[in-house]
């Protein structure tokens, strides 16, 4: 079966679940569509999870960013991981305990206010935006790619597979679809990696792989790669830093407080039944998680010696352009990868100096879409690796804009400008909010604002910055008020929005920018997507300064808090509002 | 349903918070501090192939994170039972 075919296949088998499980889990309440009746199995919870979670930028970004950057891009290991840890004992349990369906709910009940409340909800958008861009244009180019329709066309056709079940089923659609897609995305991504590990190292466990010997040597293939890349003149692969140790401490924080504030990841632990569910569900999610996050390193660093070992068989021994393989031709076709015989020898030079290097195009994300093909391995292998790249970015939208259209139906329109709507109605409402969002989304993806590369490292930082803060301090202190809180968040959203429009051009147009984009007037060496943690602290400063100077908030505000510290109890004192 | 008076709501709280005090710094530790912070002098162990510091960046910070979730779920439920505040089905 030719590999055009085979794609078709596995990839239309993968649809035809996702729309069979839309048709079998229709909503039929609010609480069906906002939190999936808030009767699923922690476990069940932690995998889709951890779907919801692993977006595009896993699957497809992470291992090249890693392979590129070594030991650098480490920060996106920890950084993406260890916001779990704060999720589960700082945020989740509590949040569950509140027992409603959105976060600005929360936000707008324990700061009082409905300004608050509207304030997480621009919040909200501003992040799950600029986060459902990157899966739309995901979704295009794996279509694109891999199917060899044209980038509309894939585009459409997920926007149509999202519709199906996030429509119809709300979150309890999306739980069990995200539990499907889960399970192709990790296939898809260890099969692969497995092969490779064993066929390097003779071991198939890639992440014990990544630190042995190479098959018939006795030389660590960690080692190989340090020699290899620095031969060639880059940095050493297990050494490298990114920028600066500030630098890698600020992004990696960034990236874990980001984690726990981002609202598609809590929401999902609205849908457990008990406190305690909430705690552990985290955990599973972490599993789930891990098993693509430990295996990641070692795909970047294989990959990265696969692809120096072609072009460089032995030293100084270039790969002849003619002889170049099957793979290279291909990926030359979609522009990722480009050659230039500069000094017309007939060979592929491959240097860190611009000026020799002949490998003059090598995008970061071929290495996991391609690392199949550079292996060798079977055809269904390649196809796996295309369903698994559209089963990550079509949970992880649909995830998002589950979160965008609930904060619209049920924070707007709900509870600040129709409070009468009727439960039926309300429904219907969150019907067409998700489809309105399913539409802005394509828009989006069809005409991606020139920032989208960024994007997703972006979206951490609004959220670290902004709800992470204001969540924190409503769980933790009784003495927050809504104007601290309110101010808060618009301080440490706007002070790293700030941040990053200097560097990166006003709203993102590049020509906006009045700073350099690269290197130099940053604030204490940081790079503008690691400013997150920094909008954080003013986020937390400025709550806490202002505090001090308001009214503090009303007695029942300070039970609510004593409440949800306590998985039962004092539960008499809900707040209507 | 159980109610707790308020002192011992407030050593349930204390309790909780000394808890994650206590993970909150093993958390740090592998991650900012073997992972980025002291990761110069980790490499200059090996384990296998794979320098110590660039190990607990990439393979141990996460499988400590995984644990201490466990631990923590764990801990959680026995203090809730002690304090009588489980959820019941």
């Amino acid at each position: 079966m030719d590999l055009a075919f085979t794609t078709y296949l596995v990839v239309g088998f993968t649809f035809a679940i996702y729309i069979g499980i839309a048709i079998w889990a229709r909503a039929g309440s609010t609480k069906e569509f906002y939190i999936a009746g808030g009767g699923i199995h922690p476990i069940a919870n932690g995998m889709a999870t951890a779907a919801d979670w692993m977006s595009a930028a896993s699957f497809i970004g992470m291992a090249g960013l890693i392979a590129f950057m070594g030991y650098g891009g480490s920060v996106f290991l920890m950084g993406w991981t260890g916001g779990y840890v704060i999720l589960a004992m700082l945020l989740a349990p509590y949040l569950r305990k509140y027992g409603k369906f959105t976060v600005p709910e929360f936000i707008g009940d324990r700061f009082y206010s409905d300004a608050a409340r509207i304030v997480a909800v621009i919040c909200l958008i501003i992040c799950s935006v600029t986060y459902v861009i990157g899966q739309m244009k995901g979704i295009g180019v794996a279509f694109s790619r891999f199917l060899e329709t044209d980038y509309a066309t894939g585009l459409y056709t997920g926007m149509i597979i999202v519709f199906f079940y996030a429509v119809l089923g709300g979150m309890k659609g999306i739980t069990y679809t995200q539990i499907a897609q889960y399970c192709v995305l990790i296939l898809a991504y260890t099969i692969p990696a497995i092969f490779i590990s064993l066929q390097l190292t003779g071991n198939p466990i890639p992440q014990l792989g990544l630190g042995s010997t190479l098959v018939g040597t006795d030389t660590f293939l960690l080692d190989k790669l340090d020699q290899t890349v620095q031969m060639l003149g880059f940095p050493e692969y297990t050494t490298q830093t990114r920028i600066s140790t500030l630098n890698m401490f600020a992004f990696t924080a960034s990236l874990m407080i980001g984690t726990a504030g981002l609202p598609h990841v809590i929401i999902r632990f609205f849908t457990v039944p008990k406190v305690k569910d909430a705690r552990s569900s985290a955990g599973w999610a972490l599993v789930f998680i891990a098993i693509l996050y430990t295996t990641a390193p070692a795909v970047a660093g294989m990959a990265r010696l696969n692809i120096m070992q072609t072009i460089e068989p032995s030293p100084g021994q270039y790969l002849e352009i003619d002889k170049r393989p099957d793979w290279f031709r291909n990926w030359e076709k979609t522009g990722l990868l480009a050659i230039e015989d500069k000094n017309g020898d007939g060979r592929i030079q491959y240097s860190a100096d611009p000026e020799s290097n002949e490998l003059v195009t090598l995008d970061r994300d071929i290495l996991v879409l391609a690392n199949p093909e550079i292996a060798q391995l079977p055809n269904w292998v390649i196809a796996l690796v295309a369903a698994g790249g559209l089963a990550a970015a079509l949970s992880t939208a649909a995830g998002l804009l589950l979160a965008i259209s609930s904060a619209i139906s049920h924070d707007l329109l709900k509870s600040t400008f129709m409070p009468n709507i009727s439960e039926k109605a309300e429904l219907n409402a969150s019907r067409g909010a998700m489809a309105l969002a399913i539409a802005g989304a394509g828009y989006l993806g069809l005409h991606p604002p020139g920032f989208a590369a960024g994007t997703v490292a972006l979206a951490f930082g609004l959220a670290a910055s902004s709800l992470f803060p204001a969540l924190m301090m409503g769980i933790f202190s009784t003495k927050v008020t809504r104007e601290g809180a309110v101010a808060g968040m618009l301080a440490g959203i706007g002070i790293t929005l700030f941040y990053v429009f200097q560097h990166k051009g006003i709203m993102f147009v590049a020509d906006w920018r009045y700073l350099e984009d690269w290197g130099s007037n940053w604030f204490f060496g940081i790079e503008p997507n690691a400013f997150g943690v920094v909008g954080a602290m003013v986020n937390f400063a400025v709550a806490i300064a202002i505090s001090q100077w308001t009214p503090a908030p009303p007695q029942r505000v300070r039970d609510l808090v004593e409440d949800i510290r306590v998985p039962v109890g004092s539960d008499v004192l809900h707040v209507d509002h | 349903m159980s109610h707790l008076s308020e002192a011992s709501a407030r050593e349930y709280w204390r309790r909780n918070k000394a808890l994650m005090f206590k993970l909150g710094l093993i958390w740090f530790a592998v991650s900012f501090g073997c992972g980025v912070l002291l990761v110069d002098v980790l490499n200059q162990i090996h384990v296998g192939g794979y320098k110590l510091g660039f190990w607990f960046a990439q393979q141990g910070s996460i499988y400590t994170f995984i644990a201490l979730i466990f631990y923590y779920s764990h801990a959680m439920h026995k203090l809730d039972k002690e304090f009588n505040v489980e959820e019941r089905d």
